[in-house]
């Protein structure tokens, strides 16, 4: 049973150094803490919503293989207390005096600074890149690189200088004040780890980050009113965008249980904890779409923090995961203190922002079904910027084809085109029994308009949405059975 | 004594035309250089938050701030009676107040302001003020306006010729209409204003600001101080790009009232939605049109009309609505002109300077033009631009009666034409386009002839500062101000090369109105040119005299002595430049100068519309190629080559930077950035979640940039280079019309004239394909 009265106090590495929090709002930013606090003043705010990347810093974990691995964050919404047992480093950490880490000094060399507003940000990220390619033996190509710095916004060079010194800096190896970061986060982390709960109670607010699925039940059983906090992508955004004040607070980051990714016989389980960035090869497992997709959501940034049970979580009908899982027949598993239960994740979603999950419940994961050979899949976003954007619209379709190319089961989702994240059944039902042809295409598209009145705001006109729906089904309908015929201008996609 | 010489011997490096470093580069990517926001603050700083009014029009029948008063944290609370002196900063006309006075005029507009422990303690109390309004219409859109005759300055007419008879008399004749979408500037650091209280009712103001000057001027009338009273201080800003000209002033009095009031330091920073809610933008556009031209494709008269959403009050759009119409030609002899600009007041944000001034909007209307025509004629659009360029005399008077001088536009598009294989790729994307029924490519070379000057005539000038110290160290101080384009970079390079001497010697120093006074704002692209000649001026006359002290010293006529290699040379000897320093020093000799400059030529006559409002012009061009999907509306630009003129570059890195970083900001005003406002006038994308700019991955994998060689400005400019900060922008107008001439593809008729509108969003795209 955990001792939620006694407070306790986050214990992390910032760069080289070991801290201890006290926190006097436990909702404080890492970006307020490393500003206000340390007077670190090197990561800047461009946003404080996760969106322009000038706060990334670096996240070091040491894994239970000893290994220690970084991602790249936004400080602007991650919550200092989510620090415990991590390692920080900071564009202030990467240099050793005047000698520079190579992605600097790459950056100096390419002019890859103007106003240098968001180059501590691309220095963070393009490091914890460096960090991973050295660690993997990798070679990053631009498109590599491009996907590594969707997140980070630079109003003044055109990018080009910026993509340049990353690629000069991937011949380079780590320095040695990189070693000397991962040494010390190596050698300090695994005494940080906790069996128990971490308690913050401050200015009447209260922040819990247990450790075990257990702990989580046992805390959503004594405070069901509690805000469930994961990757803390859209929670953090309450706080600095919204001003809201959190009274109580449940990290789930640290419960281990919830970050399984497992492969089985007919699905894939996919832990609410986990990242969509260590969810990615159970994506691409499913369907390349589904990975195309995922490498869409957010920045690189938002995938190492954002999870799908906080995707879910949060019940956007523009969130990009659940059209795919819908239309794959996923179920979710729920827990409220020892009881578990299951459901189609359709039913999850009542109305806007509306989800059967009862107070004191949580999500534990998704259990994915794997597409049959005679079952045809595909999901698309399409957005105003192709990186780092919200979907206008975002399909997910499944059929399952006889001998005769009969259509007898039609599951379609749709993202963007309701309250909801909605399925489709009047053009579900104009698909099911026909055969997959242009004309049963044509008479699905305007069945369309009868299933969904789609939303009308600032990222896209409801009729844009509408016609967009519509056309969308037929590339599936080309990309399925005219696969010569070009349909994306993504040049990844083109090569796929 | 100086027994160890700070300055090497050797070469000197950093001088003008090489490729040197930003100054701050390193500084940048170790997180040192300091921001406003990055300095240490003052013990006792206090923050502040300006409330806002969420309508468009309306009345205050109620402000009642007493909860506000008692909140905790707070220190003070500002309303427009607590404004010592003028509540206003407009910066041309008086009619941006700071503090609203019973009216509202656009949604965002300042009310009061709290001053607190932090800002969120700020921000918490200004949620409890009482505000009642008494709503009044509101016009939202430019149309609104016309229709209403609501406008901030009179209407104003470029007139050359008679165009309603040569569009009557020519062979051909297309009428057409235009929407441009405005631009966020989308500066990575907000708004920001620092304020030091000093003796005296003196205060001190670090401020992100392009316009120290007038900022410091401002702030001196709204503290009903003298101005001398007042300073201003900027070492860099995150990005300006005519966002921090005039839409700092208001924040720096708020924070300067506060500093009075309370007596203790003040900070305020907008965060992003407040910044983008709060400050003018780029001025969206309607234009509409009749053109006469002959079956070549030449212009034979046009007749045009530039309506521009100004906002609530006037700010500089005179200045940029003028440039509208200096523009509208781009660089095309059109024969016979009548453009009127109607400057329309509504009730949102008061559009501001941005990067090209109105230019953009001017270019992106003959460039629609010119490809009408083409496509009415089923000729290549190319062909048609090509055509009716500036040429020869009889053909290269501008409509306001500037002589094009120097114009290398024919050369620069033959180059450019050839070096991107544009001819054989015009084939290509025709190939492409039959065989592919779903993605359709679209290709266009658009040129960019941009003058260069401050239109309004006396703002062409600039001061400098600089002191030499025993050492030789060189300090320099000039008007200018530092957002990333490398200015300080290049005019050190500009006083290393005067003075023969490595650059790192040359001590880069904050922009303040306490060295240099009464400056123009960084803007116009003027900054090297103005402020590298006034340096140039400042170390020409230390040089003269420490030319005194060497021939002097070495028995040669003082003209006889030159400054290389960090030495002084004279005869057959030589001193370190540093001795030669300390010598005059001994000698009693001034170490010390200012240096001034006014741009030569320049006249312009506001009630004829016509004179020599531009020392020269800036040439550029670029091609664009696209791929869209006609079932979507997406795109992707797919390459991009560019040939820009930067005359005789100080600093080729830097130039080049800017051109590339100038050609995707004028691509996002063009295709992805798109200001929605309501229709109670609240904008609804103010935040890099909806207001989306170009990200990495949208610039394109082939982009090849090439600066125009052998070109030094025919005018006598620094060392001859050319001003490179607003033209690049306008090559971004390239990937509008290859989105265009992709959507035209979609058509059975070639000489379909798709509506399409800027931005260029994936929804316009596919609004705007074949039926
Ligand atoms: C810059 C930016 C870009 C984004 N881009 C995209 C995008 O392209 N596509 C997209 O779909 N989304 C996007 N998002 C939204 C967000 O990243 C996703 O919704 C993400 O999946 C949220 O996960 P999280 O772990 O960060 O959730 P959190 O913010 O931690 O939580 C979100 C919600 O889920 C609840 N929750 C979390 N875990 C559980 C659980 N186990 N059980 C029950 N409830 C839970 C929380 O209480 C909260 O209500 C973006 C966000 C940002 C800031
Ligand atoms: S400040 Fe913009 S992402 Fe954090
Ligand atoms: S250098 Fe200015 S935003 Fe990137």
């Amino acid at each position: 049973m955990t001792q939620a009265s006694v407070s306790s106090r986050p214990r992390f590495l910032l760069g080289l150094e070991p801290r201890t929090l006290d926190l006097a709002d436990p909702t404080r930013t890492v970006l307020e803490y490393l500003r206000l606090d340390e007077r670190r003043r090197g990561t800047k705010e461009g946003c404080a919503e996760g969106d322009c990347g000038a706060c990334t810093v670096a996240l070091g974990e040491c894994g239970a293989d000893g290994v220690v691995r970084y991602r790249a964050v936004n400080a602007c919404i991650q919550f200092a207390a989510t620090l415990d047992g991590k390692q920080l480093v900071t564009v202030e950490d990467l240099a050793e005096g005047e000698r520079l880490h190579p992605v600097q000094q790459a950056l100096v060399d390419a002019h890859g600074s103007q106003c240098g507003f968001c180059t501590p940000g691309f220095v963070m990220s393009m490091y914890v890149g460096h960090e991973a390619d050295k660690a993997a033996g990798a070679t990053p190509d631009r498109q590599a690189i491009n996907d590594r710095l969707a997140g980070n916004l630079c109003r003044c060079t055109g990018y080009r200088p910026i993509v340049d010194a990353a690629l000069a800096a991937a011949s380079e190896p780590a320095p040695a004040q990189a070693d000397r970061l991962r040494a010390a986060a190596a050698a300090a982390l695994p005494a940080l780890a906790r069996a128990d709960t971490l308690a913050i109670e401050a200015d009447g607010r209260r922040y819990f980050a247990p450790a075990t699925l257990d702990q989580a039940a046992d805390l959503l059983a004594q405070w069901p009113g509690a805000t469930l906090l994961a990757g803390g992508t859209d929670v953090g955004l309450w706080v600095t965008k919204l001003h809201k004040r959190l009274d109580t607070v449940i990290y789930l980051g640290d419960v281990v249980e919830l970050k399984g990714i497992v492969e089985r016989p007919g699905h894939w389980w996919i832990g609410a904890g986990a990242t969509y960035n260590e969810a990615l090869a159970a994506f691409a497992g499913l369907h390349p779409d589904l990975a195309e997709l995922v490498r869409r959501i957010g920045s690189l940034q938002i995938r190492n923090a954002g999870t799908l049970g906080g995707n879910i979580g949060n019940a956007s009908p523009i969130g990009d995961s659940m059209p795919a899982l819908i239309a794959l027949g996923a179920q979710l598993h729920l827990r409220r203190g020892a009881a578990g239960r299951v459901m189609p994740i359709e039913d999850y979603f009542l109305g806007y922002r509306r989800t059967a999950l009862q107070p004191g419940e949580l999500i534990v994961g998704v259990e994915i079904p794997k597409l049959a050979a005679n079952q045809r899949f595909a999901t698309y976003k399409v957005s105003k910027r192709f990186d780092q954007d919200i979907s206008a619209v975002c399909p997910a379709y499944r059929l399952t084809l006889d001998d005769q190319g009969v259509i007898t089961e039609a599951r379609i989702a749709h993202g963007g085109m309701a309250a909801i994240p909605a399925r489709a059944p009047r053009t579900e039902a104009a698909l099911t029994g026909r055969p997959w042809t242009a004309e049963t295409v044509a008479a699905a598209m305007a069945a369309l308009a009868d299933d969904y009145a789609p939303i009308d705001d600032m990222r896209a006109s409801a009729g844009y949405r509408l016609k967009v729906a519509r056309n969308l089904l037929r590339r599936f309908h080309l990309a399925t059975t005219a696969p010569q015929t070009r349909v994306h201008v993504l040049a990844k996609e083109v090569a796929a | 004594m100086n027994a160890e010489l700070p300055i090497r011997p050797g070469p000197a490096r950093g001088q003008v035309r090489e490729s040197r470093p930003h100054d701050s580069a390193i500084k940048q990517v170790t997180g040192r250089a300091f921001y406003t926001d990055d300095i240490v603050e003052p013990a006792g700083t206090l923050e502040a938050y300006v409330a806002q009014s969420t309508e468009a029009h309306a009345r205050i029948t109620r402000l009642d701030v007493a909860a506000v008063r008692t909140a905790p944290g707070v220190r003070a609370v500002l309303t427009a009676a607590d404004v010592p002196g003028v509540n206003n900063v407009g910066p041309v006309l008086a009619d941006d107040p700071i503090f609203a006075e019973g009216l509202v005029e656009y949604v965002g507009q300042s009310l009061f302001a709290v001053i607190a422990d932090d800002v969120r303690a700020a921000r918490a109390a200004a949620r409890l003020a009482v505000v009642e309004y008494e709503p009044l219409p509101a016009l939202i859109t430019v149309e609104a306006a016309l229709a209403a005759g609501s406008y901030v300055l009179p209407s104003v007419t470029m007139r050359r010729g008679d165009a309603a008879t040569a569009i009557a008399g020519a062979p051909h004749r297309l009428a057409g209409r235009l929407e441009i979408g405005g631009q966020d500037h989308f500066y990575l650091e907000g708004q920001i204003s620092l304020a030091l209280p000093g003796e005296d009712g003196d205060v001190t103001v670090v401020c992100s600001t392009q316009h120290p000057s007038e900022v410091q001027h401002l702030v001196a009338h709204a503290l009903h101080v003298p101005v001398a009273a007042v300073t201003v201080e900027v070492r860099r800003m995150g990005g300006g790009f005519g966002g921090k000209e005039t839409q700092a002033s208001l924040f720096a009095a708020i924070a300067a009232i506060g500093a009075r009031v309370t007596g203790r330091p003040i900070k305020l920073r907008l965060d992003r939605d407040d910044d983008m809610v709060m400050t003018g933008k780029r001025h969206d556009f309607l234009a509409t049109w009749d053109v006469g031209f002959d079956g070549e494709g030449r212009l034979h008269g046009l007749k045009a009309m530039l309506a521009a959403r100004c906002g609530y009050s006037a700010d500089l759009s005179a200045a940029i609505c003028d440039r509208a119409l200096f523009h509208l030609d781009n660089a095309y002899y059109i024969p016979a002109v009548e453009a009127v600009s109607h400057r329309c007041k509504t009730h949102t944000v008061s559009n501001t300077a941005f990067r090209g001034f109105g230019g953009p909007q001017g270019m992106m209307v003959i460039e629609r033009i010119l490809d009408d025509v083409a496509r009415h004629l089923r000729l290549d659009p190319l062909e048609v631009r090509r055509r009716n360029l500036y040429g020869d005399a009889g053909r290269d008077v501008t409509p306001y009666g500037m002589t094009v001088e120097d114009n290398v536009m024919p050369q620069l598009i033959a180059e450019l034409v050839e070096s991107s294989g544009y001819q054989a790729r015009r084939e290509a994307v025709a190939a492409f386009n039959a065989a592919n029924p779903i993605l359709k490519k679209g290709l266009a070379l658009t040129p960019v002839k941009f003058g260069i000057s401050f239109t309004t005539t006396h703002l062409n000038q600039a001061g400098a500062l600089i002191h030499l110290y025993q050492d030789g160290s060189v300090h320099l101080n000039h008007g200018g101000t530092e957002m990333g384009q490398g200015l300080f970079t290049k005019v050190a390079q500009v006083v290393a090369t005067e003075f023969g001497i490595d650059v790192d010697h040359v001590k880069i120093t904050a922009t303040t109105t306490a060295k240099v006074p009464n400056t123009s704002a960084t803007a116009a692209s003027s900054g090297s040119d103005m402020n590298g000649k006034a340096a140039q001026a400042a170390a020409q006359t230390l040089k003269a005299r420490l030319a005194e002290v060497a021939a002097a010293e070495f028995g040669c006529r003082p003209e006889d002595v030159a400054f290389a290699d960090n030495r002084v040379s004279g005869g057959d000897r030589s001193l370190g430049f540093a001795e030669v320093v300390t010598k005059a020093y001994f000698a009693r000799v001034s170490l010390s100068s200012t240096g001034y400059y006014r741009t030569p030529k320049i006249h312009f006559d506001k009630d004829s519309f016509t004179g020599r409002p531009f020392y020269y012009f800036a040439y550029g061009a670029a091609v664009a190629e696209v791929t869209i999907d006609t079932l979507t509306g997406e795109y992707r630009l797919d390459r991009a080559d560019i040939l820009h003129d930067c005359g005789a570059s100080l600093n080729p890195a830097i130039d080049r930077g800017q051109v590339e970083g100038g050609f995707i900001q004028g691509m996002g005003w063009l295709t992805s950035e798109e200001l929605v406002f309501d229709g109670r006038g609240r904008l609804r994308t103010h935040a890099p979640s909806t207001y989306k700019i170009p990200a990495c991955g949208d610039v394109p994998a082939e982009f090849h940039v090439t600066l125009l060689r052998d070109n030094p400005n025919t005018e006598p400019t620094i060392h001859r280079s050319k001003a490179v900060g607003e033209p690049p922008l306008m090559l971004g107008i390239s990937v509008f019309a290859a989105l265009r001439d992709a959507v035209a593809a979609t058509y059975d008729d070639p000489a379909a004239l798709p509506a399409l509108d800027a931005p260029a969003t994936p929804e316009r795209v596919l609004a705007a394909i074949a039926p």
